[in-house]
């Protein structure tokens, strides 16, 4: 046995120097990412993992700062003419493509015209604009059909799809099909052979980016990379991230679930900082019984206190927010008029009134979300109320897919499911996932308002913010009766990261430009 | 042998084919679509549609059966409806730290159980029987994951002598990568050394009991070459059966061992590929590992004739 001990004293002696040997002499940030990259092309898929990969390797020609507002980023300048029907954008000068190719207005304008293609608001801006040309290789024209409020705010949209700008070469490819070459004039740039699906992703800092002068703020601002290399590392199990980060292994964990917070609590060489804030959407589905009946959805909103939902997920008040509005609690459009109280009695009621005769109302959950605890609450209440639940706990991929379904709940059909968008999904009427109404078009759950679409298309129009928050209200007065979702609280998922980590931002989307470590 | 080897080979075919076939339909029953995912929260149900007819998701199952059929029979395993990778690419690409991780774990449990077994058997009813046992029994109904964790928070956690997870490849040394493999090895080669100290403890009291093993000691030959060169040769038919069907146990618990330890090998491919519903990688990695058990069992019975020259084939 001695002998043994010995021996194996010896290897670790042998094994363990070899082990602590760097493997790179540079800077490597190592990155638990909350997800898997699955493709590479932001403008055919609103995953985040993928909008996310996109504000590694990209740039956009407008960035939303930490207030909202949006700041030129790749455009030096812009000039708008009195009819604020053309829009001229200037080029800032020294930007290149990671093959050292320059940037040019044609690569914007083939690049915004493939992103109008396929995203919401991008849809919307093309279908407003009666041309969009390289008037120069600096600069780029947008001559609008009508005055129409939102460019901006489309050209800086922060998440989900990105307008980014990539070589008019690769903008080229249909916007129905995937691209495969992630070249792009971001801050870091993808090294695609090392990329190994569902295990590796590794970026390398780009030499050819040009950041801004101004220091990072929001998503805006000098985008500097002081690190070599990025590697995002899968690991699906959150545990074994968290062994990764408190061995020092990793430097960031993204959505390190709120219950490990507490183990992290005391141990000075790790923080936990806020990563993203989502809000909890409780969607029916008002295509069937019997969500189709508004008295049961106005019912819901009634029945369902935020706090006792979120608090099932994360407890620290410091990580969630009771938000009695349909907009994010930040937003500049949040407001609270007319919302409810949560009042049982007046649930009951409303149930009663709407003629429920105990319809099965199938609960989809995806057990593996952060979701899966309030959609559990909320299946209670209704219990509580009298309704007839029928909870099927299962898998993203089954719920993504069986939410799809407009049959009967006997035919596979469903009534409920949840998921949590993030904050820049959630925070105005024209992009906001869950209040659009606008019937077979609209997300799955299908509401149907026109009041609520003609309210959306005035808030296009508006002039101003004051103007637009007064119609952003009326959308939620109105919300209040139709009921498109139930909100069911707002809240942070957190990072944990070493504490030697310097510049790690959070500016709500996870972004690694300004982050440092010791070499 | 050679004819016996060829019939056995040509066996596989059939037992490839309805493996393929059964895992396609199953497959396509499971409830779920590989466009819905690859298209994010936000799609609408025309840019879902665009990537189902992209990924010819929208045609006939027959001609996609057909179409599967066709590459399989030029040895292609079709592409990946994520990273649109070739499958054999991704097979290849994570075949290395699977085999590594069965390797050392198979060796693990060997080397654990083959000395545990035997002194057990020679002290059957003694106390060191009875502890071989209660570490048997302990090993086998501790499920992986509780082990791995067990074994990471004290070696890895508390002790600092081996990485929490992860993966060195070979290429970077055969020491890194050892050592990255310490702790998944152990705590995969638990449960497999458990069955197999069991069994090598019964066949060698059955086999200490034959009368060649009592000629063998009265003709005064040594206690330790009795056991070491009659006994445990006899002995070793019923283990290397066990090793042999422990590979299927091993193939199910390097899919958690994996998860655990973070190992970018073929159980975590799987498990990647059931959740996005990822059809091609999930028909060509059930067909590798359904190749690896046929051709293990295949060894296995090759190998009895090694230990019993009476076995002809």
């Amino acid at each position: 046995m001695k002998s043994l001990t010995r021996r194996l004293a010896l290897t670790a002696g042998l094994v363990l120097p070899l082990a602590a040997l760097p493997a790179f002499a540079q800077t490597t940030l190592k990155v638990r990412p909350f997800g898997d990259l699955r493709t590479l092309d932001p403008m055919t898929t609103s995953d985040y993992m993928v909008r996310n990969h996109a504000y590694m390797v990209y740039d956009t020609l407008f960035a939303q700062d930490a207030k909202g507002l949006i700041k030129p980023q790749m455009a030096e300048s812009f000039t708008t003419s009195p009819d604020g029907l053309t829009w001229t954008f200037v080029l800032r000068e020294g930007l290149k493509f990671h093959d050292n190719a320059p940037v040019t207005s044609a690569d914007v304008v083939a690049s915004l015209k493939r992103w109008g293609a396929r995203d919401g608001l991008g849809q919307q801006l093309m279908a407003h604009t009666a041309s969009l040309t390289a008037t120069d290789p600096k600069t780029i024209t947008l001559v609008l059909k009508d005055r129409w409020g939102l460019v901006l705010d489309a050209l800086g949209k922060p998440s989900s799809m990105l307008p980014v700008i990539m070589p008019e070469r690769i903008a080229a490819t249909p916007a129905n099909q995937n691209i495969t070459d992630a070249t792009g004039s971001g801050p870091f740039m993808l090294v695609k052979e090392q990329w190994s699906p569902g295990s590796k992703i590794v970026y390398a800092k780009a030499p050819t980016y040009q950041p801004r002068k101004e220091a990072p703020d929001g998503l805006s601002g000098g985008k500097v990379a002081n690190v070599d290399r990025v590697e995002w590392l899968i690991m699906p199990d959150a545990q074994t991230a968290l062994n990764a980060l408190q061995a020092g292994e990793i430097d960031v964990f993204e959505e390190m679930p709120p219950d490990m917070i507490s183990l992290v609590k005391g141990n000075a060489k790790i923080t936990v900082s806020k990563l993203a804030a989502l809000q909890g959407v409780f969607r029916m589905n008002q295509s069937q019984p019997p969500f189709n009946n508004p008295k049961l959805r106005q019912a819901m909103l009634r029945l369902v206190d935020q706090e006792q939902a979120v608090r099932a997920y994360v407890d620290d008040k410091a990580l969630y927010t009771v938000c009695p509005s349909f907009y994010m609690c930040d937003s500049p459009y949040f407001t609270d008029a007319a919302w409810p109280k949560p009042d049982l009695a007046a649930a009951k009621k409303l149930i009663a009134e709407s003629g429920y005769k105990g319809e099965k109302i199938v609960v989809l959950d995806a057990t593996e979300t952060a979701l899966s605890p309030q959609t559990l609450v909320v299946s209670q209440l209704m219990r509580d109320a009298g309704l007839n639940v029928d909870y099927q706990a299962m898998d993203w991929g089954t719920l993504s897919s069986r939410r799809t379904s407009k049959n009967p709940v006997e035919q596979g059909g469903w009534s409920t499911f949840a998921s949590g968008p993030a904050a820049p999904d959630m925070t105005e009427p024209v992009g906001h996932l869950a209040l659009r109404s606008n019937c077979e078009n609209a997300w799955f759950g299908w509401p149907c308002d026109e009041a609520i679409e003609k309210l959306r298309a005035e808030f296009t129009m508006a002039s101003d913010l004051d103007a637009r928050k007064a119609i952003a209200r009326k959308i939620q007065e109105r919300a209040v009766e139709t009921v498109p979702y139930l909100p069911v609280g707002q809240f942070w998922l957190v990072r944990g990261q070493l504490a030697s980590l310097k510049g790690l931002l959070s500016p709500g989307v996870p972004v690694y430009w300004n982050v440092s470590k010791g070499r | 042998m050679t004819s016996y080897v060829l019939r056995r080979l040509a066996a596989t075919v059939p037992v490839l084919a309805f493996v393929g076939l059964f895992v396609f339909f199953l497959l396509r029953l499971t409830p779920g679509d590989p466009a819905i995912l690859i298209a994010g929260d936000q799609a609408t149900t025309e840019q879902i549609a665009s990537i189902r007819t992209q990924l010819g998701l929208d045609r006939p199952l027959a001609e996609q059966l057909f179409t599967w059929v066709g590459q399989l029979a030029q040895g292609n395993l079709g592409r990946s409806v994520f990273s649109d990778m070739e499958v054999t690419r991704l097979i290849g690409m994570r075949i290395e730290p699977t085999a590594m991780l069965a390797l050392v774990a198979i060796l693990m449990a060997l080397a654990i159980a083959l000395p545990l077994g035997t002194l057990s058997a020679l002290n059957a009813g003694s106390r060191i029987d009875r502890m071989v046992m209660a570490f048997a029994m302990v090993g086998f109904s501790s499920p992986v994951f509780v082990v791995a964790f067990l074994l990471v928070y004290v070696f890895a956690l508390s002790l600092g002598w081996f990485p929490t997870q992860g993966y060195v490849p070979l290429a970077e040394g055969l020491l890194p990568c050892l050592n990255s493999l310490v702790l998944p090895g152990l705590a995969l080669a638990m449960l497999y050394a458990a069955l197999l100290a069991r069994v090598t403890r019964a066949s060698l009291l059955e086999i200490l009991a034959e009368d060649f093993v009592r000629t063998a000691h009265a003709k005064g030959l040594k206690p330790r070459l009795v056991v070491l060169r009659h006994a445990l040769k006899n002995a070793a038919i019923p283990v290397v059966t066990v090793v042999g069907v422990g590979i299927a146990a091993l193939l199910g618990g390097v899919v958690v061992t994996e998860t655990v330890f973070n190992i970018p090998g073929l159980g975590r491919l799987t498990t990647d590929a059931i959740l996005r519903r990822d059809y091609p990688v999930v028909q060509g990695l059930i067909l590798v590992f359904s190749l690896v058990y046929v051709t293990v069992n295949l060894l296995v019975d090759l190998s009895y004739v090694l230990f019993d020259p009476r076995i002809r084939y």
